[in-house]
């Protein structure tokens, strides 16, 4: 059994040796999302009360999930454009020569980067007492759950566009393409009342969109109706679990085209 | 003791597209054996290599490692393999420790074993003083150093190495090379390295030449060289054409205009020289006379100046 653990737990250590002696990235996947959140919350509050929101919230409230499923994107790209270096320093070579399973590398490099993303996304937590929603303990668990099966989803999907990658710039352009449209439209920037007819149906079949509702539902565990419009728990947990298990394997598969 | 051949490498091909990178290419390594691919940069080392390494499937033909065919049994085969790339495989951010660790819970090494082997490389690489350096702090060298360690942590019983005397100083290098024969000599490891350096081919026991995608000649590097005619003698001057067909026709031997320099191939060299000399006196600046070196066998094969032949890929 530890000749397929070893090598996973090996590299998931490394993601996060190497993050920590980097602290640009903790800056750009935690400060990043919080100027952010600040100034589009403040920004938009006074003209935009989301349909749906709470009464008494305010745009700053609505967000907030919004901004942790951010800070989640954002670790998770960083972590796989670590996979591009990776690839371009020579290191993924010596890995590749192993003897390992794809499986195992994939997993190795998708642990790493999500157990970052959950362990940024719930320091984000501390600030939910702020925005007025108050941090039970059933909260905070299902949160830190939610948070990892999200991360891990979008941390294979990073890696899915990392495997085809070779160069980092590479990775920008698609990232924006397909990653900031995904967290757009997943009801963490907007709800989907009122949209064109077409843009709910986006809505609809984004699988983050059910990531982010299980969040918000996890986070108003003590005011259900102040999330009604979304999708139940359980369900959308369960499509997020289905999210993050396909998109392993879709990365696992890559990784072995990447041979061909 | 198994006597099959470590490595097997049958009319094997690979094609970028249009691009031939490797065009039939045989031959096989025996247990024990250090083998050279010699050749000029873009002559299909590198394609080679990787193909050996498993990180590249061949167009067709086939390879036999210790008996298993590589692609169906790349696992297997991986476990055995020492692989030291031209380019680096650490990682920068890491320490020596770290990086030596990490690759061998790769190779399923852990705890006391893994221990045990981390010091005892770092002891051979002259490295234990720097175990605790972050990779990026080391100079070139260093690195060079560490990256063997690395492919020898696991004990492999094939070791590849793509141009590994690239980046070591002299002093390094001649260590490098004790070693090698060290590993070949008491552990049995068999090696195949790639390189362009002749001194380094020497070296081996046999060594094939790679140019265009064609393997142009496989032996010994004594076998190689007796195949060029005796001696060789390098003559430049003025008007060396004239002097070429006038040779010919003179002493019925084939001499060859490569790059300014006209190159004859003869046996008794030494005589040959005190003729051509009395013979054209105006026609010749200067005359090198040598031994045949491995140079000389790829450009009796090829036609071609190795050097050149990098730059013309």
């Amino acid at each position: 059994m530890h000749q397929v653990l070893l090598p996973v737990s090996t590299l998931w250590g490394r993601e996060i040796v190497r993050f920590l002696r980097q602290r640009s990235r903790l800056v750009g996947a935690f400060a990043q999302p919080l100027v952010f959140w600040v100034l589009l919350g403040s920004g938009f509050s006074a003209s935009f009360r989301p349909p749906g929101s709470p009464e008494g919230s305010g745009y700053l409230e609505y967000l907030y999930p919004g901004i942790i499923t951010l800070v989640i994107l954002f670790t998770a790209i960083f972590a796989t454009i670590a996979v591009v270096e990776d690839r371009k320093s020579g290191f993924l070579q010596g890995v590749l020569v192993a003897p390992v399973p794809r499986g195992s590398i994939v997993l190795g490099q998708a642990l790493g980067s999500s157990t970052l993303a959950v362990l940024q996304g719930a320091l984000f937590l501390l600030l939910a007492p702020f925005v007025g929603i108050p941090l039970s303990i059933n909260t905070a668990v299902l949160v830190i759950g939610v948070l990892a099966l999200v991360s891990f989803a979008l941390s294979n999907l990073g890696l899915v566009i990392a495997w085809r990658m070779d160069s980092v710039q590479g990775f920008h352009a698609i990232m924006n393409l397909i990653l900031m449209p995904i967290w757009f439209l997943s009801g963490a920037f907007f709800p989907a009342t009122g949209l064109p007819i077409w843009l709910v149906w986006v809505m609809h079949l984004n699988p983050l969109s059910y990531g982010v509702a299980a969040l918000r539902r996890s986070l108003y565990l003590h005011n259900p109706l102040a999330v009604a419009h979304l999708p139940p728990l359980a369900p959308a947990l369960l499509v997020t679990l289905a999210f993050a298990l396909s998109t392993f394997l879709l990365a696992v598969v890559t990784a072995h085209r990447n041979e061909e | 003791m198994n006597l099959s051949p470590a490595v097997v490498v049958d009319d094997l091909c690979r094609r970028y597209g249009p691009r031939v990178a490797l065009d039939h290419v045989s031959f096989s390594v025996a247990r024990g054996e250090m083998f050279a691919l010699l050749g000029p940069n873009g002559g299909g080392k590198t394609t080679l290599f990787k193909i050996l390494t498993t990180l590249l499937p061949a167009t067709s033909g086939e390879v036999r490692i210790f008996d298993h065919e590589l692609r169906s049994h790349a696992h297997a085969i991986r476990a055995r393999l020492g692989v030291v790339f031209q380019s680096p495989s650490l990682d920068r951010k890491l320490t020596v420790v770290e990086n030596l660790r990490h690759h061998g819970h790769l190779y399923g090494l852990r705890g006391q074993v893994l221990r045990e082997r981390i010091a005892a490389m770092l002891d051979r690489m002259g490295l234990r003083e720097r175990a605790q350096d972050l990779v990026e702090t080391l100079s070139g060298g260093l690195q060079r150093r560490v990256e063997l360690a690395k492919g020898l942590l696991h004990k492999p019983d094939l070791l590849l190495l793509d141009e590994p005397s690239t980046g070591l100083d002299p002093g390094a290098r001649r260590d490098f090379n004790w070693y090698l024969s060290h590993l070949r000599e008491q552990e049995g490891v068999t090696i195949i390295l790639t390189t362009h350096i002749m001194e380094e081919a020497e070296r081996c026991d046999r060594v094939g030449i790679l140019h265009q995608g064609r393997l142009v000649a496989l032996g010994t590097p004594d076998a190689l060289k007796a195949q060029v005619g005796g001696d060789v003698i390098a003559i430049q001057g003025p008007r060396l054409e004239t002097l070429r067909d006038q040779l010919s026709k003179r002493f019925a031997c084939n001499p060859v205009l490569i790059d300014g320099t006209l190159r004859i191939e003869r046996p008794n060299g030494h005589e040959f020289i005190r003729e051509i000399v009395a013979t054209f006196p105006d026609e010749i600046q200067s005359v090198t006379f040598g031994k045949p070196t491995l140079e000389d066998v790829f450009i009796h094969q090829t036609g071609h100046q190795f050097w050149r032949a990098e730059h013309e890929r």
